[in-house]
């Protein structure tokens, strides 16, 4: 490789070090509040050594291109990072998650049409180096064509439905055969100088992969999906590392991938469901999941805004549950406003989040911070599930399944042995709902029929407005 | 079709069977509301108010003539007398006691609801004009006791001494017996209550009073549709001891128990009178039935032995404006039910339970009493002999996790056997820092999830170093490839940092 700018490869290395630390630093940074925002500069800087360090070293020429790009690109990141939503935060992970896909299959590409690729590599070298290649465009090609698709779907320019192909499973299979097929193929035309044509048709079955993975899926099972792909663009990143032997990019994308794959686990608990099962797609179908007798369970008892801010403004201990609904009617600001003018009449108000509420891991979260409520009224599933006996008025927002009793009573149902929410322990569980219309899962929920449950019919926001006047 | 609401003439009657506003959704159903003037004067509801409410205002012919009758209390023989076939009439009838106006409107060909005849279904809640009344009743029994008590109820201190709190003993925790509890516990006194149903201790001690305990061998008291049934004889023999000790202790007692068919249980003897401290007060509820004391005389106040009886049957009228707000609440529910259409025509339809319970006579024929209801629309428990099929946590297999490691290791090895060093070194570093992501990231707060995927997107862009090793590459297409690859992780970078700054300063406590 020509030197750059500083000629010393160990100043690079050195810099490679800072960079990786940093960056495990920012991830550190995150397990709390108080330290996320130093973290998330941690990040900045680790990333402005690296590219420094590599500039520096490694580039000579094209320095105006360089910076024209990394301004063009960096203005519109900014500018999206500034106009995006709250609510719209999913779609923004999702297309950006699919920019790395992109970049990944780019860089494999262009190194693999570097002519001195050849002249360095022999052998087992160079057989791993192509494998390298190949792994790095074929992850990165899924990466990006899935991650398109969940943009797509998550901002609603696709149906949400998921799309079950008859046999889909033995597509996938013959898209898996097809890929180390032409994987083979590949390596063993590459060192006569061929194999851009498998490389070509694998990028293109690694794209059609992509986007019949997560056509597939479901809904309520985005969160599992943005997480893999998270986890995916990091992995693509390591198989480049790979590629380039570069240790930065092996190590960062590698915190990247186990971060995405942790999380990936950590939804699929909340929903009790296998990974492969997610992956495999068609939850959300309610094909066949309907339960029999829905109708028969009792009498729903509705309630309206005034006496909502009656039993609110009598109680003690209130519990709010927000769930995609509250971001789909934007209601998390009347939701703040609520819980203040509850709390200073002394009303104890908390926040119980569901790993799975909304489209993406912490969605919830970032909503409600976003309109001003303290983080530290705001609790997850597992520390507050105990305190609902002591609770006199819980509130629903646009949540179903993951409050739905019969994950815990019916463990053979559609959604059995999900962990939820146990709002029904509490003294009285007001709903907020559009319709009886059932969630994702396409299960009827009991919790609606419970006596001690009163369902607050319309749109949350203009809902919680009514009660907010009223109180 | 056309409801009339006539006056209400039973003495000392101050309800009326619609206010102005709930007459106005009765027309939002379709129906015309005729009121006979001064209906609703007693419980302060003028006619000006009615006729803004969209009724219009008549004598007392006009109003028994509509099709919909509406009334409180029964009618009396002379005004039942007016009613021809084809109307319905809706109020209290109290079949079982008024026999000869049941005879008499089932000879007349109308169709009579009970109000009082609605099933204690869940579903019947909204109609439950007894549950409505009920509540009603012990509210107003505390006020009651409270203005024949010459004390405080809440204790206090104050500059001038110390007001010990009243003790008020509730018997018969049904709804009359929890608004009292309630309205006590509101105005400060201790309250502790009585009931021989032991399900309703939750609800007595939700209300922070106390639930008192007979020691007896457990005798459940509850009888069919939440009411109290009759106990044997050693049970009455522990309860009347309990009381016996209770009234010495307690200020005032508020006695709720009934028994459905049965004249009211006699619970407070001369005796347990007598024993009480000067100014106490007893409100006997069931003075109507006989009364829950030996010596409560119907619609009177008594003194004996210093202790103020107070046995009015009356109470919610006592209360009108509430009172008939709720009741015409309950039969709004009711007509609503019946006006499926919402097109002013009622429809009696005797296949739903809640109507056929509450119908007493249609078409000539009496139909009291309804077929036994069943108690509950909900589906029944699942059998209690299938305990909660608790998921068994499946046992962790270790076989599997160690072939599965196993396998690992072995694929490792080879791979080591046939890869050139300068890999196994970045291998090396690989797993270390999968693993070093692993211990990392388990630690990041469930609440920063989002923020923490657009931060690892913004690092995962670190792969714009492979496209600045390629950009000063001499050939054209490798050196335009890199530089749309850098402009895109631009975006991704700044995008990814600015949006986790954005989110992160969002997090205040």
């Amino acid at each position: 490789m020509n030197p750059g700018i500083i000629s010393n490869p160990g100043i690079a290395t050195v810099s490679y070090i800072i960079a990786t630390i940093l960056f495990i630093l920012a991830l550190g940074g995150l397990s709390h509040q108080e330290t996320a925002r130093r973290g998330n500069w941690y990040g900045i800087i680790g990333m402005a050594v690296a590219l420094a360090a590599t500039v520096l070293g490694f580039v000579t020429a094209q320095y105006a291109l360089l910076v024209g790009a990394l301004v063009v690109g960096g203005a519109i990141g900014l500018w999206a990072a500034r106009r995006v939503q709250m609510t719209q935060m999913p779609e923004l992970v999702a297309i950006l998650h699919s920019l790395v896909g992109l970049a990944a299959v780019a860089v494999g590409f262009a190194n693999f049409m570097d002519p001195g690729r050849l002249e360095h590599y022999l052998g087992v070298e160079l057989t791993i180096h192509d494998i390298e290649t190949y792994l790095g465009i074929l992850i990165g090609a899924v990466t990006f064509s899935g991650s398109v698709i969940a943009f797509g779907k998550l901002s609603g320019r696709i149906g949400g439905k998921p799309l079950i192909l008859p046999a889909r499973h033995w597509l996938n299979l013959l898209l898996l055969l097809a890929a180390i097929a032409y994987g083979y193929l590949f390596v063993a035309q590459s060192p006569q100088g061929g194999g851009l044509v498998p490389l070509l048709i694998m990028t293109g079955v690694a794209l059609l992969f992509g986007i019949h993975m997560v056509m597939a899926i479901g809904g309520a099972d985005m969160p599992v999906v943005v997480s893999m792909l998270n986890s995916y663009s990091g992995w693509a990143a390591s198989a480049t590392g790979f590629m380039l032997d570069n240790d930065l990019l092996i190590v960062t994308g590698a915190l990247v991938g186990s971060s995405g794959a942790i999380l990936s686990y950590i939804m699929c608990r909340a929903m009790n469901r296998r990974f492969l099962a997610v992956i495999a797609g068609g939850f959300g179908t309610s094909e066949g999941t309907q339960v029999a007798g829905g109708e028969d369970q009792g009498e729903v008892f509705p309630i309206d805004a005034e006496e909502t801010a009656l039993l609110l403004d009598a109680a003690k201990e209130v519990m709010i549950i927000p769930g995609y609904g509250m971001a789909v009617a934007q209601a998390q600001h009347i939701v703040h406003e609520l819980t203040q003018a509850l709390r200073d009449k002394g009303v104890n108000v908390r926040f119980g989040i569901h790993p799975v509420a909304g489209r993406m891991p912490g969605h919830m979260n970032v909503l409600l911070a976003e309109a001003k409520v303290p983080y530290d009224i705001v609790f997850e599933m597992d520390e507050i599930n105990d305190d609902f006996p002591e609770v006199d008025v819980s509130i629903v927002i646009g949540a179903n399944d993951i409050v739905n009793p019969s994950a815990l009573e019916e463990p053979e149902g559609p959604i059995g042995g999900m962990p939820v929410l146990e709002c029904w322990k509490g003294k009285t569980t007001i709903v907020l709902k559009r319709s009886m219309a059932t969630g994702y899962a396409g299960v009827q929920n009991p919790l609606f029929f419970k006596d001690n449950t009163r369902m607050l019919f319309g749109d949350a926001k203009e809902s919680l407005d009514a009660v907010f006047k009223a109180l | 079709m056309r409801i009339g609401v006539p006056r209400e003439t039973y003495a000392g009657e101050k309800r009326v069977a619609t206010t102005p506003e709930v007459a106005a959704q009765l027309i939002k159903l379709g129906y015309e509301v005729v009121i006979e003037s001064q209906a609703g004067a007693a419980a302060k509801f003028s006619d000006e108010a009615y006729r803004a409410g969209g009724c219009s205002v008549a004598g007392a012919d006009e109003a028994w003539a509509a099709d919909i009758v509406l009334k409180v209390r029964a009618p009396d023989a002379q005004e039942a007398a007016g009613l021809r076939s084809g109307q319905t009439l809706i109020s209290f009838l109290w079949p079982a006691q008024n026999p000869e106006l049941l005879q008499q409107l089932t000879a007349s060909g109308v169709t009579a609801l009970a109000m009082d005849s609605v099933p204690r279904i869940s579903r019947a809640q909204k109609v439950d004009a007894l549950s409505s009344m009920a509540n009603i009743a012990g509210y107003r029994a505390v006020v009651e006791a409270a203005a024949h008590f010459g004390r405080f109820f809440t204790g206090q201190i104050t500059a001038a001494g110390k007001v010990e709190p009243a003790k008020v003993l509730i018997i018969g925790a049904g709804v009359a017996g929890l608004a009292a509890i309630g309205a006590a516990r509101s105005m400060g006194a201790i309250v502790r209550a009585f009931d021989t149903r032991p399900e309703v201790k939750e609800q007595v001690e939700s209300m922070d009073a106390e639930f008192l305990m007979l020691d007896f061998e457990d005798e459940d008291g509850s009888g069919e549709g939440g009411y109290a049934k009759v106990m044997s004889d050693a049970f009455i023999a522990a309860e009347m001891a309990l009381f016996a000790e209770q009234a010495r202790e307690v200020d005032i007692i508020i006695t709720t128990a009934l028994i459905p068919g049965k004249p009211a249980p006699r619970l407070i003897t001369r005796a347990m009178v007598e024993s009480m401290q000067d100014g106490s007060v007893i409100v006997d509820l069931a003075a109507e039935q006989g009364g829950n004391c030996e010596l409560t005389e119907p619609d009177r106040v008594l003194e004996h032995a210093g202790v103020t009886l107070i046995g009015y049957t009356d109470m919610p009228s006592r209360l009108p404006a509430t009172s008939s707000q709720l009741y015409a609440t309950n039969l709004r529910h009711l007509l609503s039910d019946m006006t499926p259409g919402k097109d002013g025509q009622l429809a009696v339809d005797m296949d739903d339970e809640v109507i056929r319970g509450a119908t007493v006579c249609k078409d000539g024929a009496t139909t009291w009493p309804p077929p036994a209801p069943k108690v509950s629309m909900a589906p029944p428990k699942p059998a209690e002999a299938a305990p909660p099929p608790v998921a068994e946590p499946k046992k962790k297999s270790v076989a599997g996790p160690l072939i599965g490691m196993a396998l690992a290791g072995l694929a490792l090895l080879l791979m080591g056997a046939v890869a050139p060093p300068s890999f196994m070194q970045h291998f090396t570093v690989f797993v270390l820092a999968c693993f070093v992501g692993y211990m990392v990231i388990w630690n990041v707060t469930p609440a920063l999830h989002t923020p923490l995927m657009s931060v690892t997107n913004a690092i995962s862009s670190i792969i714009i170093i492979g496209a600045l090793l390629q950009i000063s590459s001499d050939v054209a297409l490798i050196k335009w490839i890199a530089v749309a690859t850098v402009a895109v992780t631009a975006v991704n970078i700044f995008g990814g940092f600015a949006v986790t700054r954005r989110m992160l300063e969002m997090f205040r406590k």
